[in-house]
């Protein structure tokens, strides 16, 4: 088969949709974690906790495919990146993982009996389904950014350093906390733009700004490390961005600041970081206007910028490793094989417009506040 | 080297999370299409009972949907965390149906999932009803595309070994898309689906008839349940997977393992009924036989002949025998890109390589194999003989049971005798079989496929990620407590919610008030008057 798309394009395709997958899951089901985060902190009795997580009782469900299909797309377009990641990182994945499924149980499980004790546990277990997936997704990036430890053998097998509180480096935490708290902010918003007038909405109202203020504060202290620290990667002599799949073909170096070089080469790139503060400013400006679909388009716009950002900085790496960097994973050498890649852009580009689309529905047929009155009613409520 | 615990326990880890994930698979793929039948008939004669109905099941439908999704993330990721070279070697193809179910179908059950609860009043009946269909089709897309991942590690069609990346990759994706094994795998697991939504639906509403409660709901489920059932039933075991059973050399050893069938029989082979194999002295004693039959069944032909386990080892032998020499020229050919002969030596041996593979149990290089070994990797590859035979025989009795009891419950249902207790005793004890059913078929299919992870490209234990045994003792203790835990409460909450029945705080049993007249008289669903 004649296949019209090169490989190297392709593969920056491919790198872009795998963005597109994990801002989309940030996007929307980053309110969710939110405000199952947020849930003992602004809802205090059990009729406003019902108010709360029937905000995204009939969305969260489609949103967090977002995430499974990252996970599917990492496979079927980077499998060794998905290989590497997910073994190396194996009981952080553990705690996510069990963390991501007490989520939907607690959802469903909640209030589907009177008892109060059974609904304080079910309580817990979303609030842990919500805080811990945003703190993990951030410490994960974070080490990211950093490099991972692992090495590849002459047959591909990956092998790893390093234990699972290595991954609670410094840099990592502070990648986490921006995650908490970018996530956070997006659920104060949905929750002040979807929760009836009451006391729900204003007290998300008076956590937003202060989440918008520390994720400015925490993505600038970021872009200072990234600055002066010593993390980054370079890739050493010529690479063929259409070769075959195999790390060990390709030389990279560790130099330190090396992740901002992108920005001198590729300016508009500063639209990202620009965009991640940018956001954050809006959400606040929104606050004081009292415009809360401003409050929550800009929260997405900085969850968009600050996503793009990690991602820019450390275009072509998606992986590096931090022990033996010539096994580094980049945008030239993990993808799947071209005719994969090609099958897999035709099929999104067809399928996602139509996930975009009834998505979309689905939140519009369910728009509008959520009252005590509905979730009291006895009707089809969470 | 392989640390063979390693490998062991990744097994078990997987095995335990799979099953248990699969505990609610089925009733998902049933219910599903049994709400979207229900939902239907409601908005076609605007019968509130079937709107009550639709609810109640949907219920019951939400508590088990929400643990088959959170442990199918569980499934998602597992590929990365305990298979990491499996996931390397084999992603570019194995990926593919992975992602494209989360883009074609789970999103789409995902999505609708929440509006199917959430929704009822916030659109027209229509609108609704079309949210139910576009949901139960959306999960048995999804199970479409889970098989034919799964059918490809059965029959890995379409793709072939890349030494420049060291993995295989897809040369053919539409014969992936159109494996043969994963299309009858499909049908059989969805019809397997269908049979268990079928029966929980039919178990429950006998155990209402039993009490006398509900009986207007319960007979009318039980109408809808007996009908359905009988059809999944039917599918089950007339469009049983053994269609591909004669495709792979592996396919043939499953065959021939679940048969007990150490030699190669002229055609058309007997199926052995019962009997007790022997694994040390390749016999089956007291062998029950009927004749011709399973040549019928697995080669849809009379003359065709179903190979025996023994003459399938010398297959094997001789393949592990080619693939040293692929192995080899591999080696030469990593070592020198533009050795012409090792090239070609490659292209001749490389569907043997994976046979190779298979000695890395006793050596790092399968060029030292001695000829003993050699033979020990053949015969690797027979699957446990005992386990595969009586997990065959449970498997397919239970399904032929489920044709007796659904055909007896149709006729029942047919004659208006919804309320034979002793039936309906039957009914409620037969609840567990279709799990236990579709366990036993899983196990058949998957460690039938031993000692191979993908059929004759790559060994289970050399998939294993880079881990050691402690880390994955955590895991499986974590995922057992967890699971563990989150069992007893779906159970505690089914059994909650059927307690309560389907009138809960909604002022009584719609059947109890008078039954308004349909609005046309031969519109095919005559009402069963109320008692």
């Amino acid at each position: 088969m004649e296949i019209p798309i090169s490989y190297e394009v392709l593969r920056v395709l491919w790198w872009g949709l795998l963005g597109v997958l994990l801002i989309g899951f940030a996007a929307t089901d980053g309110f969710d974690f939110g405000v199952a985060g947020l849930l003992p902190f602004v809802a205090k009795t059990d009729a406003e906790r019902r108010v709360a997580i029937n905000t995204v009782g009939p969305t969260w469900e489609g949103n967090q495919v977002w995430f499974i299909l990252g996970g599917g797309a990492i496979f079927a377009a980077w499998p060794m990146v998905y290989a590497v990641s997910f073994s190396g990182l194996y009981l952080a994945m553990f705690v996510l993982l069990a963390a991501l499924i007490l989520r939907p149980v607690g959802f469903k499980y909640r209030s589907k009996r009177e008892d109060p004790r059974w609904r304080a546990m079910w309580d817990w277990a979303l609030f842990t389904g919500g805080f811990v997936p945003a703190l993990l997704f951030g410490v994960a990036v974070g080490n990211v950014l950093v490099g991972l430890p692992f090495r590849l053998d002459e047959n591909l097998r990956a092998f790893w350093d390093g234990s699972f509180f290595d991954l609670l480096n410094p840099f990592a935490i502070l990648c986490g906390l921006l995650s908490v708290t970018m996530m956070g902010l997006h659920g104060a918003a949905w929750l002040s733009m979807k929760a009836e007038r009451g006391p729900v909405r204003d007290r998300a109202r008076r956590f937003a700004p202060i989440f918008a203020i520390t994720s400015i504060v925490l993505f600038a202290g970021g872009g200072l490390v990234m600055a002066f620290g010593p993390y980054g990667f370079a890739q050493v002599g010529d690479v063929d961005p259409a070769g075959p799949s195999n790390p060990l073909r390709t030389e990279t170096v560790a130099a330190a600041g090396a992740w901002l070089s992108n920005y001198a080469a590729h300016p508009w790139m500063i639209l990202a970081p620009v965009l991640g503060f940018g956001g954050a400013f809006a959400a606040l400006a929104g606050l004081r206007m009292n415009s809360e679909s401003i409050t929550f388009i800009g929260s997405k716009l900085s969850t968009f910028g600050i996503i793009s950002t990690a991602g820019l900085s450390m275009f072509p790496f998606i992986l590096p490793s931090s022990i033996a960097p010539n096994a580094s994973l980049t945008v030239w050498n993990s993808s799947s094989s071209h005719v994969t890649l090609f099958i897999m852009l035709i099929t999104t580009a067809i399928f996602l417009p139509i996930v975009l689309a009834y998505t979309s529905w689905a939140f519009k047929v369910m728009w509008g506040r959520v009252t005590t009155e509905d979730v009291t009613s006895g009707g089809d409520y969470y | 080297m392989i640390d063979m615990e390693v490998a062991d326990l990744s097994r078990w880890q997987f095995a335990l999370t799979a099953m248990y994930h699969f505990l609610f698979v089925p009733l998902t793929l049933g219910l599903a299409f049994m709400l979207a039948i229900m939902e239907s008939v409601y908005v076609m004669t605007g019968r509130q009972v079937w709107r009550d109905m639709t609810k109640f099941w949907g219920a019951l439908f939400g508590i088990n949907f929400a643990l088959g999704v959170s442990t199918g993330i569980t499934m998602e990721f597992q590929f990365g965390m305990n298979w990491s070279y499996y996931s390397h070697y084999v992603g570019d193809v194995f990926g593919a149906p992975l992602a494209i179910e989360g883009l074609m179908a789970f999103f789409l059950e995902a999505t609708l999932v929440g509006l199917f609860f959430f929704g009822w009043d916030r659109m027209s009946k229509h609108a609704h009803l079309a949210v139910t269909w576009f949901m139960a089709i959306g999960t048995n897309l999804s199970a479409l595309w889970i098989l034919i991942a799964n059918g490809w590690m059965q029959n890995p069609v379409g793709s072939e070994f890349n030494p420049e990346t060291m993995r295989m990759e897809v040369v053919d994706f539409m014969a992936v898309l159109f494996n043969p094994v994963a299309q009858a795998k499909f049908v059989h697991t969805v019809a397997a689906g269908y049979v268990t939504g079928a029966l929980f639906v039919l178990a429950v509403s006998a155990w209402f008839l039993l009490q006398r409660r509900h009986r207007g709901f319960a007979k009318r489920s039980m109408t809808v349940a007996a009908a359905f059932g009988l059809m999944g039933s039917l599918s089950v075991v007339v469009l049983g997977d053994e269609s591909g059973y004669a495709l792979t050399d592996n396919q043939r050893m499953k065959l021939a393992a679940l048969e007990a069938m150490w030699e190669t029989h002229e055609a058309p082979a007997p199926l052995t009924l019962v009997g007790f194999p022997d694994v040390e002295n390749h016999t089956t004693h007291f062998a029950v036989d009927v004749p011709w039959v399973l040549g019928l069944i697995a080669t849809r032909s009379l003359d065709q002949e179903v190979q025996g386990i023994l003459p399938l080892v010398a297959v094997a032998e001789t393949r592990v025998e080619n693939g040293i020499r692929a192995y080899d020229a591999l080696q030469r050919l990593r070592a020198d890109e533009s050795d012409l002969e090792a090239r070609a030596l490659f292209e001749e041996t490389k569907l043997d390589l994976g046979y190779a593979l298979l000695l890395q149990r006793y050596m790092e290089d399968p060029r030292e194999a001695t000829p003993e070994q050699i033979r020990q990797a053949a015969f690797d590859t027979i699957p446990d003989v005992p386990v595969m035979f009586w997990s065959f025989r449970f498997m397919a009795g239970i399904g032929l049971y489920m044709i007796l009891l659904f055909g007896t419950a149709f006729v029942l249902c047919t004659m208006r005798k919804h309320e034979t207790r002793w039936f309906l005793w039957v009914a409620l004890f037969s609840l567990p079989l279709p799990w236990i059913a579709a366990e036993l078929g899983w196990l058949l299919a998957e460690y039938g496929r031993q000692p191979w992870i993908v059929e004759g490209a790559l060994p289970t234990f050399l998939g294993v990620s880079s881990l050691n045994a402690t880390q994955i003792w955590m895991t499986i203790a974590g995922f057992t407590a967890l699971y563990g835990a989150l069992a007893v409460v779906e159970v505690m909450l089914m059994l909650h919610f059927i307690r309560k029945g389907p009138y809960a705080g909604k002022g009584g049993d719609t059947a109890a008030r008078p039954v308004r007249k349909p609005a046309i008289a031969n519109d095919g669903m005559t009402p069963i008057p109320a008692e």
